[in-house]
């Protein structure tokens, strides 16, 4: 933003210098200022049109108790006041349990693939640095999975998944003998390691993609100079490279959290309808209690909260960021 | 300048035009119009092995109809995965098809949507009136005492398929017709290396027609007669955990179809892995999966006593397919001819039999087709042992909640872990919990 707006002011500290009569001047300058507005309302308008009201509506609906005798016409649902909240945040209760045992699993794993996503990225794009025969293919390679269509690579994976007849349990139980029976993946605890291992395959190489992208722009004289005081390779990741990465790293942990956290697509492949409590990532809870069971006011309630959760999560990330740069920039 | 001024103009125009699009398009009138009467939409629910199979099938007829009437059909085949989302979209945008398949367990559940035209007297008369239909087949259209939310167009029924060859092998030599019958079988299977019967654990409308079955077996309903849940009682659990026992007691179900929710029970019996397994009308998918029709048997699904009848004898639900007229339809006159149509004697016959399915119309069941061993057994399970799901807006919510704790109990099992009467309560018991409060 700042960037596109650098080049007007310079254009109209330009132009105030040129003469004309005070009215066109007037008129022009009026035209000036409210040409990028203009231009700013299709993008504005589809936003609201996209993005804000369903948002609002959502928010509404959260109100209402909205079951299947009124989605004909939601607007005709009663008003239910705070009972769809009050029955989502009552964690005595099996609903509200549900939803903060979906919650508490949520954060474990987002954290999880986060950090894991992050170190494979990280690790392959240093690497990767060094030109070496074969770079160009091993980088498209570990492309191939953020390239690959969500639903397409997750079917697969829920084939490998499979406890009698799947990949996984061939190489880990008939090959290498590691377990004394053929565990499942897709139903009970193991759910979780199964979701985390296809959640990172898939997040990492955008990880990768990213830190590549900011590793070049690190001058390599600074490297010479560190090698030439002595530094070695782990003194000069630690003190140069990932110093350097912090504002992409930055934006980087940030997107990864919000799409891991709100990842609907991966869970809803892999367990279908009802995931395993064990797996159960709020996005397809809030689905499910919606979708499933007809209950679009308590849904609603739900998807309001994780809304609040992630806007303060998001607004606390970028403070404590932004803060920490200006320090350093200081 | 002039030409970023128009851009400008250009685009502020373009904005407001799709804003005044996307705001306008609200529900039409809340019984039909007759606004375009040259064409109807069609959602058909997937009844073969697949989407195309289905398509060939249905084309020739949908063909037949508009020779006869001048009106085209669109037709879509939608997954089953699909459907009930795509027509929850359809009621809440007042964007739909004009006629539409749903599950008759649905009906319930649907009509309290408003979003289907009701069949009242008069215009099941313009069909050749209620009583051309199998009397269980009427009782899944929709809560006892309401017009019909829909007419039947499939009737299925549970049935217990064995394998000869495995139970050859086994030396069974009688199908079972009890429970213990069954439990003994599914021993000798065992003993031999097979599966003794296939489950479905992970698939939740499954668990819950099995469970229903039992539950009534054990004379529990899982509504109490004025349709609040009642999920707990002692004939329910016994139900819920009879089921589950059967892989966690009596070992005659393998733990990995703990996770199966795809037919690949199916599959395990066509490839001579499992001796037996209860489904619904499953010919078809056995031809699909490259089985010959005398490479298997079908008797009776098992009853305590043996023998099946109504009360606690029942043994299968009410299984099948009804359709609908979306309430929104532009082309109110031509979706009853269409149902009228699809509902012939002579479309019966044609549609059932390509299907492997029962005729709810009573005068299409007399054709030779349905007289096989195996539709013979279908026809006699819904005439006399069969009961419709309960009718209640909340089964939609109950296939869920409880087909959900079925799911659970049956990881358990496969987990080594036990599945006592005190832990089946406990799901029960949560299950109920997350039922709608009215």
């Amino acid at each position: 933003m700042t960037l596109t707006a650098a080049p007007d002011t310079g254009e109209r500290k330009a132009r105030k210098s040129s003469p004309g009569a005070p009215r066109t001047r007037r008129s022009g300058r009026l035209r000036r200022i409210s040409l990028p507005y203009l231009l700013l309302l299709p993008a504005l308008l589809l936003e609201l049109l996209v993005h804000l009201v369903p948002m609002v509506i959502g928010i509404a609906v959260s109100f209402k108790e909205l079951t299947q005798f009124y989605i004909r016409d939601w607007t005709t649902a009663p008003w239910a006041g705070l009972d769809n909240y009050s029955l989502a945040v009552d964690f005595d209760a099996p609903v509200g349990e549900a939803l903060l045992n979906s919650f508490i699993t949520t954060c474990l794993f987002t954290v999880l693939s986060v950090g894991l996503c992050w170190l494979l990225g990280a690790a392959a794009a240093i690497f990767m640095q060094e030109s070496f025969r074969g770079r160009g293919f091993l980088r498209t390679l570990f492309l191939v999975p953020y390239a690959l269509p969500v639903y397409a690579a997750v079917i697969t994976w829920a084939f490998m998944f499979q406890r009698d007849n799947g990949l996984i349990n061939h190489v880990v139980h008939d090959q290498l003998g590691l377990t004394d029976s053929p565990p499942f993946w897709l139903i009970g605890d193991n759910s979780f390691v199964a979701l985390l291992v296809v959640s990172v395959w898939k997040g990492w190489p955008f990880a990768f993609l990213i830190i590549m992208a900011g590793l070049q722009n690190i001058p390599r004289e600074i490297y010479e100079a560190a090698a030439l005081d002595g530094a070695g390779v782990w003194q000069q990741v630690r003190r140069i490279t990932l110093p350097s990465l912090r504002p992409v790293n930055q934006v980087l942990v940030l997107v990864l959290f919000l799409w891991t956290f709100n990842d609907f697509n991966t869970p809803f492949v892999l367990f279908g309808e009802a995931a395993p409590e064990a797996a159960d990532l709020i996005s397809l809870h809030i689905y499910q209690s919606s979708f499933q069971t007809w209950n679009f006011g308590t849904g609603s309630a739900m998807s309001v909260l994780l809304l609040l959760f992630l806007l303060v999560v998001t607004g606390v990330y970028l403070l404590l960021t932004s803060r920490g740069r200006k320090a350093s920039d200081a | 300048m002039r030409r970023i001024r128009a851009a400008a103009v250009g685009a502020v125009t373009l904005s407001l035009v799709l804003t005044a699009a996307a705001c306008g398009g609200g529900s039409s009138g809340s019984e039909g119009s007759n606004e375009q009467p040259k064409t109807l939409t069609y959602w058909a629910s997937n009844q073969g092995a697949n989407l195309e199979f289905d398509k060939k099938v249905l084309q020739p007829e949908l063909d037949k109809f508009e020779k006869e009437t001048g009106i085209k059909v669109k037709l879509e085949v939608v997954p089953w995965s699909d459907l009930l989302n795509r027509i929850l979209t359809a009621t809440t945008s007042g964007q739909g098809p004009d006629v539409l398949n749903i599950g008759n367990t649905w009906s319930a559940s649907l009509q309290a949507t408003g979003a289907l035209l009701p069949w009242d007297a008069e215009k099941l008369k313009t069909i050749g009136g209620r009583d051309r239909f199998v009397e269980s087949a009427l009782g899944s259209t929709g809560v006892q005492g309401q017009d019909p939310a829909a007419v039947p167009l499939y009737s299925m029924a549970y049935a217990l398929y064995y394998n000869k060859k495995l139970f050859a092998e086994a030396g069974i030599a009688e199908p079972p017709a009890t429970w213990d019958e069954l439990a003994a079988a599914g021993k000798k299977l065992t003993a031999k290396g097979h599966n003794g019967l296939g489950a479905e654990g992970s698939n939740l409308s499954n668990n819950i027609h099995q469970v229903f079955v039992l539950g009534k077996q054990h004379g529990a309903d899982f509504f109490t007669p004025d349709g609040k849940p009642d999920f707990t009682s002692d004939g329910a659990v016994a139900a819920v955990k009879q089921y589950v026992d059967l892989m966690a007691e009596q070992k005659i179900v393998a733990p990995g179809n703990a996770e199966y929710a795809q037919n690949q029970s199916l599959s395990d019996f066509a490839k001579d892995k499992t001796g037996m397994v209860l489904w619904q009308t499953a010919s078809a998918t056995f031809k699909a999966q490259g089985m010959n029709d005398d490479e298997w048997g079908v008797a009776p699904a098992p009853v305590q006593s043996g023998e099946p009848g109504p009360g606690k004898a029942t043994n299968s639900m009410v299984a099948g397919i009804n359709m609908a007229v979306f309430k929104n339809t532009k082309n109110i006159d031509g979706a009853k001819k269409f149902v009228n149509f699809m509902t012939s004697e002579e479309e019966q016959v044609i549609l059932n039999k390509a299907y492997g399915s029962i005729p709810p119309v009573k005068a299409a069941q007399e054709d030779p087709a349905f007289n096989t061993p195996a539709l013979a057994v279908l026809r006699e399970t819904l005439a006399s042992s069969a009961t419709a799901l309960p009718q209640v807006p909340e089964e939609s919510q109950f296939e869920t909640v409880v087909g959900t704790a079925v799911k659970e109990l049956f990881a358990e099992a496969a987990a080594g872990r036990p599945v006592t009467t005190e832990s089946v309560r406990a799901k029960l018991e949560k299950a109920q919990q997350q039922m709608p409060k009215n």
